[in-house]
């Protein structure tokens, strides 16, 4: 087994409040893994601690070890822009950049200080065909990103995540804001991504977790409670609790 | 929501009920008519069997709108498909009380060959392990579902035990017995059927309790047994 993200004992405060309390998981290259469990239980602190986001929270600090390819994420010498550039992610409300489709996925290799105007063309077209998009737009990629759909737009935002070559995509509920049919492209799009990168995604919809993840954890008061094959998980889980929480007896 | 859900689970919990209820009415009729010769209570069995199909299409269909419309996870899941194969089991078990009914209308006008012993008994027993299934099924009982399970050699040996009386005693001997040597024949093999069917449903039940699978796997169960 290739693990890609290790977490050993891993907590997180926000000042005096522990959020995640302990929580060890390995996490295996080229796997979707799906993290659910009610609001307030960890999974979208745990998410961000992966790539860093909540370094820019006062009063946030971690205790025991994460770890990206057996390399430290919180080691002092890290490089946190390197590390964000190879840990992707994607929100759940879709947030391009008031520019053209073709800039919004250009933005990343530009700001790396990319120049080659090939290499971008190249990059652009290829991101956008990896996210399930080229064809929708090839033909108007100087149009401003806001005039396409809530659907496009999340695709969009993977695209221009793609763009700087991550190994991990991180993607807090990516589709709770888009329709069915939208939905549907997301996860199928998913399921081609995880055999180039390790995703790893916060969902509130058991049903999307069920379909789209290879494992499922579950979270619950900042602890990792069960983590499992996927249809394990959904069909005979090993805590009660998960259980109930699954069938929505709470939560 | 979920107070919905549970709702709809009850109400399939009492249909699945009275589709065991019915199955083993017909078993017990279809014995009561061939001990007492009587074709009609015979012939009621085999008219009431079109009820207990329209009963097993009901909760069929109730299964797969449950299935479709709440998407069940976990001990739902396992509940709403362990009732889907419970309802084919009962219905399976009702079409041989029916057949039982079919041989019984068909003896009723021939002398009796001979008095009616372990037939009676295998009914009993297949009637108990019907109902010990349910039994185990309602109330989520892993304990009576495994001795449901153990209950089937016995039922094996009674059955051979007629089969091989039946047989060697009558049939062998008297070609004139033949007639009425295999209606008794089948009787037997549908009741011993019956018994298989609620083996069925006590392993299903195993399933939807735990999600351990025991089916084509007795070894097991007994090493189990054993230990208990």
């Amino acid at each position: 087994m290739n693990i890609k993200i290790k977490s050993e004992n891993f907590s997180f405060y926000y000042d005096e409040v522990k959020a995640l309390k302990n929580v060890s998981m390995d996490i295996i290259k080229n796997k979707v893994i799906g993290i659910i469990g009610p609001s307030g239980c960890g999974k979208s602190t745990f998410l961000r601690s992966i790539n860093r986001m909540n370094d820019l929270i006062q009063g946030a600090r971690c205790e025991g070890t994460l770890m990206i390819d057996g390399k430290d994420i919180y080691a002092p010498d890290i490089d946190v822009v390197r590390i964000r550039r190879q840990i992707g992610m994607v929100f759940q409300k879709s947030n391009p950049f008031p520019k053209s489709i073709f800039d919004n996925v250009a933005y990343g290799l530009r700001i790396n200080g990319v120049k080659d105007k090939d290499y971008i063309h190249h990059k652009v077209e290829k991101s956008l065909k990896d996210a399930a998009l080229w064809s929708e737009v090839e033909n108007r990629l100087s149009k401003s990103a806001f005039d396409l759909s809530g659907g496009q737009q999340q695709r969009l935002c993977i695209a221009r995540a793609l763009a700087v070559e991550p190994e991990v995509l991180l993607m807090d509920e990516p589709a709770s804001a888009l329709d069915p049919s939208s939905t549907l492209k997301i996860e199928e799009l998913i399921q081609e991504l995880k055999k180039k990168y390790t995703i790893i995604i916060v969902t509130h919809n058991m049903q999307q977790a069920a379909r789209i993840s290879d494992y499922t954890a579950f979270f619950m008061t900042g602890e990792l409670l069960e983590y499992d094959i996927t249809s394990k998980i959904f069909t005979k889980p090993s805590k009660k609790i998960t259980e109930d929480y699954i069938t929505g007896r709470f939560g | 929501m979920r107070r919905h859900f549970d709702e709809d689970l009850k109400g399939l919990n009492m249909d699945i009920i009275k589709m065991a209820t019915l199955a083993e009415e017909a078993i017990f009729k279809s014995i009561e008519a061939l001990k007492n010769r009587d074709r009609g209570l015979a012939e009621s069995v085999v008219l009431g069997d079109a009820k207990i199909n329209d009963l097993e299409l009901l909760i069929e269909e109730k299964i797969i709108d449950l299935l479709a419309l709440r998407q069940p996870l976990a001990r739902d899941l396992r509940f709403l498909t362990t009732g889907m194969k419970i309802n084919a089991e009962l219905e399976r078990i009702a079409d041989l009380a029916s057949n039982i009914a079919r041989m019984v209308i068909e003896l009723v006008d021939k002398p009796i060959l001979k008095p009616l012993i372990d037939i009676p008994k295998l009914s009993d027993v297949a009637i108990k392990m019907v109902k010990d299934s349910i039994d185990a099924f309602v109330d989520s009982d892993e304990k009576l579902a495994k001795e449901v399970m153990l209950y089937d050699s016995r039922a094996n040996a009674l059955r051979n035990l007629i089969q091989e009386e039946l047989i060697n005693d009558y049939m062998s001997k008297d070609a004139s017995t033949v007639t009425r040597g295999i209606p008794l024949l089948l009787i037997t093999r549908s009741l011993e059927r019956i018994c298989d069917h609620a083996t069925n449903i006590a392993e299903n039940v195993v399933y939807m309790i735990n999600a351990k699978v025991l089916r084509h796997n007795y070894q097991y169960l007994e090493n189990d047994a054993d230990k208990e």
